[in-house]
């Protein structure tokens, strides 16, 4: 895709042209981390994108007035996500129900802070995200590396292995002496401390806060993660997959407008995009044994 | 001075709802022994695993381990941590993890870096050990591997050590899914950790291994051991009495009316399992199933399911004449229709004769449903309220009468009395006779009491997906279903 572009429009392909291209994939390449570590648990989140949003909203206020409060609103919004988690399991609750809910929880209280698009980022924020390192572009950057410490951490340490086994056959897990409960909370701390590490992004690239700039990244990080080679259930995923897989969401909406189709054809193109990996994907399968 | 015994259960006991699982069942197991416990469907064994394995607690009972009687809470970790581990049947595995990430799951110590080389290493050199020549790729993934080399897995992982060593080993069926060369290096290694002190606790129905293989024997019945010894003592003969049910038989069905049979309208001919093992059907007779639980009985069953409504899944080699109901055991899973009234679900396989131009006349199905409440004796004072406010044996019969008001000439019972009460019992048998004789309705009934079979015409004990007895019902015994059960080709010697 991205040598499609550079032939319609060869001055993308510069240092400036692909900070500028690929600027928004920060923010849904966390997202996409975080939906990572819920689809994992083979639950999904329907809640990330608000959570984006009331994050860029503490961020735009809190965050630039007072600091220490500010600090303070992100811990709790990563415990809360925590605290989903534990719920999730001790009450054995779907996943897909207590996300719902929770994301008029978060709409809600974004809302609460912001009305109305408003605040300002804080200008550590705007100078970190406006960063310009030598030779790679800061996005590219920030996808390799958050590609290769998602690697590490979920695919590589011991205890990654067992979380990703609680995805896969809780009962197992469980019979070996782990704590579905702790697994399941640790997880959803991780997807929620990702999903601040999303907000803060886009409050860094906006330098606003709007409680509705969260809306597409629900759909477009589970997106990531599936095209990315994660499956919904089993424990299967692949967090540097997710990540190229944000890439990929972000890319086809600027192919489209480089090739000049309107950006009413975006969605369908993402949602065709989805549908034809996933039917490859099937075509190709290994049957199990 | 004798070594203390590594095992030493007393008086274990434990309840699920109304069924007595285990009843005062003692056990004792010396360090370094190979030790195996059989018994018939039912008899307790897998819960007492369980309980030892400490996936479930028990209601009472001692539990001692190395000398030491057992306080305060018993769970996975404490067994493993007292060096006893567990393979069940249904296996212990994550499918999306790697072979070797498996074992990590296991080992707790596993951890830190270098971990993957040590925990490839620890499952190799185990699978390396027990089953030489295995052939299996550590870093693949466990759901891509077959079942047998998924069991292989399973059971090396078992026998690996790290900070906490390994004094017991029970095996829940493990040879089931092993092929012949498999299994044998599973038995030839049991020797070899005896040597160890590894003590093996081991289940299994095949007989003849068992008594090869194994040092002693413990034998149960109902919850509770009713003999063991030395291996040496004992002939599968001897086995077979000892697991045999105690309460006296009722009469087989009078041999008068059934010999007319003979000339009915053949119903189900199936020889699915090769010449040899032919089963027939036909109208007015019941027939049984029976034998162990999986050995084939549930799928004659649903090939004669499939073959008469023509639809995937059925067989060429079975052939079936006249339209057929199937009445689940799984009432939860596939019976009952839990928001329904008991009406609604009566009638369900019956919409055709109730409706009129597609638009189902309540009146008709009120009065059908209350025609087979009389007919089948069931329990309710009103057949609009919901079928979860009925009990459990008259939910069965709601599910038996479904069946009957289809009109179907073969009806299908899986198994569909279990814990269900005498009383509903009694009377659901004298219906299914009365269908028999007065409406020519043929039953194939597949039972995991061997009770039952009393009220069968003929009975056909299935072993290894085969039939491997046909017994008519003025010679059904007990003693010959049970030994048919486990082995084939029957004895020639009633």
């Amino acid at each position: 895709m991205l040598a499609l572009i550079f032939l319609r429009q060869p001055r993308a392909a510069s240092y400036f042209g692909l900070t500028l291209l690929l600027n928004f994939s920060l923010p849904l390449v966390f997202a996409a981390l975080s939906q990572l570590c819920v689809i994992a648990l083979g639950d999904i989140d329907l809640g990330i994108g608000p959570f984006v949003s009331l994050v860029n909203c503490i961020a735009a206020t809190l965050l630039a007035t007072t600091p220490a409060l500010g600090w303070a609103a992100l811990a709790l919004c990563v415990l809360a996500y925590a605290g989903m988690g534990a719920l999730i399991h001790l009450r054995q609750l779907p996943a897909i129900v207590v996300t719902l809910g929770a994301s008029f929880v978060w709409l809600g209280l974004a809302l609460l802070l912001l009305p109305s698009p408003g605040g300002a980022a804080p200008d550590w924020l705007q100078a970190a995200t406006g960063w310009r390192p030598p030779v790679v572009p800061l996005p590219v950057l920030l996808a390799i590396v958050a590609a290769v410490v998602g690697e590490w951490l979920l695919m590589r340490t011991s205890y990654g292995a067992v979380l990703r086994g609680l995805g896969g056959n809780q009962r197992a897990i469980e019979r070996a002496g782990w704590s579905p409960l702790a697994g399941r909370a640790i997880m959803y701390g991780v997807a929620g401390a990702l999903g601040v590490l999303a907000g803060l992004a886009t409050t860094g690239l906006n330098t606003t806060g709007d409680a509705n700039v969260g809306g597409q990244y629900t759909l477009e990080s589970i997106a990531a993660v599936i095209v990315g080679g994660g499956e919904f259930f089993g424990g299967i995923v692949s967090p540097a997959g997710a990540v190229i897989g944000a890439l990929i969401m972000l890319l086809t909406g600027s192919l489209l407008s480089f090739v000049e189709i309107s950006s009413d054809w975006q969605l369908s193109a993402q949602g065709g995009i989805l549908i034809l990996v996933l039917a490859l994907r099937a075509f190709g399968r290994r049957p199990a044994a | 001075m004798p070594d203390a015994a590594l095992i030493d259960l007393a008086g274990v006991s434990k309840r699920f709802g109304a069924v007595q699982a285990l009843d005062g069942a003692d056990l004792l197991v010396a360090p370094g022994s190979r030790v195996s416990v059989v018994g018939h469907n039912g008899a307790g064994k897998s819960t007492l695993m369980q309980i030892l394995a400490g996936t479930l607690a028990a209601d009472a009972g001692r539990i001692a381990i190395g000398g030491q009687t057992l306080e305060g809470h018993y769970g996975v970790r404490r067994a493993h941590a007292l060096g006893i581990r567990c393979v069940f049947q249904e296996l212990s595995l994550c499918p999306n993890l790697a072979v070797f990430e498996n074992a990590r799951v296991m080992h707790h110590a596993l951890q830190g870096p270098g971990w993957r080389g040590r925990a490839r290493r620890l499952i190799v050199a185990a699978l390396d050990e027990i089953f030489p020549g295995h052939g299996i790729d550590p870093d693949r993934a466990v759901g891509e591997l077959p079942l047998g080399q998924r069991q292989m897995v399973e059971t090396a992982r078992a026998f690996t050590v790290t900070d906490e060593p390994v004094r017991l080993v029970i095996l829940d069926e493990p040879t089931s899914a092993l092929d012949a060369t498999a299994a044998e290096q599973l038995m030839r290694f049991i020797g070899v950790a005896r040597e160890r002190g590894i003590s093996t606790l081991f289940i299994s129905h095949r007989l003849a291994e068992v008594l090869t293989h194994m040092d002693e024997l413990v034998v149960m019945r109902d919850g509770r051991m009713v003999g063991g010894g030395a291996a040496a003592t004992f002939s599968e003969a001897r086995l077979v009495e000892m697991m045999g049910v105690v309460e006296e038989k009722e009469v087989g069905p009078d041999a008068g009316p059934r010999a007319a049979s003979a000339s009915a309208a053949m119903r189900v001919q199936d020889s699915v399992g090769g010449a040899g093992s032919e089963f027939v059907a036909r109208a007015g007779e019941v027939v049984g199933l029976a034998g162990l639980a999986g050995h084939g009985q549930r799928d004659l069953l649903l090939r004669v399911f499939a073959a008469a409504g023509h639809r995937a899944g059925r067989h060429a080699a079975t052939r079936v004449a006249g339209s057929v109901a199937y009445v689940s055991g799984d009432r939860q899973a596939e019976g009952v229709f839990p928001l329904w009234s008991v009406a609604a679900n009566t009638t369900i396989g019956l919409l055709r004769g109730i409706a009129r131009f597609g638009v189902i006349d309540l009146g008709r199905e009120q009065a059908a449903a209350r025609r087979w409440r009389e007919q089948l004796g069931i329990r309710t004072p009103d057949v609009g309220m919901p079928i979860t406010g009925l009990s459990g044996g008259n939910q069965q019969k709601v599910l038996v009468a479904r069946a009957f008001a289809a009109g179907a000439d073969i009806i299908l019972f899986d198994d569909p009395l279990r814990g269900v009460d005498i009383g509903t019992k009694r009377e659901l048998y004298a219906s299914v006779r009365r269908a028999a004789e007065q409406e020519g309705r043929c039953f194939l009934w597949y039972t995991t009491e061997n009770g039952e079979l009393s009220h069968c015409d003929r009975v056909y004990v299935f072993y290894q997906g085969r039939i491997s007895d046909v017994i008519e019902g003025a010679e059904l015994t007990e003693e010959r279903v049970i030994r048919a059960s486990f082995q084939e080709g029957a004895a020639a010697v009633a």
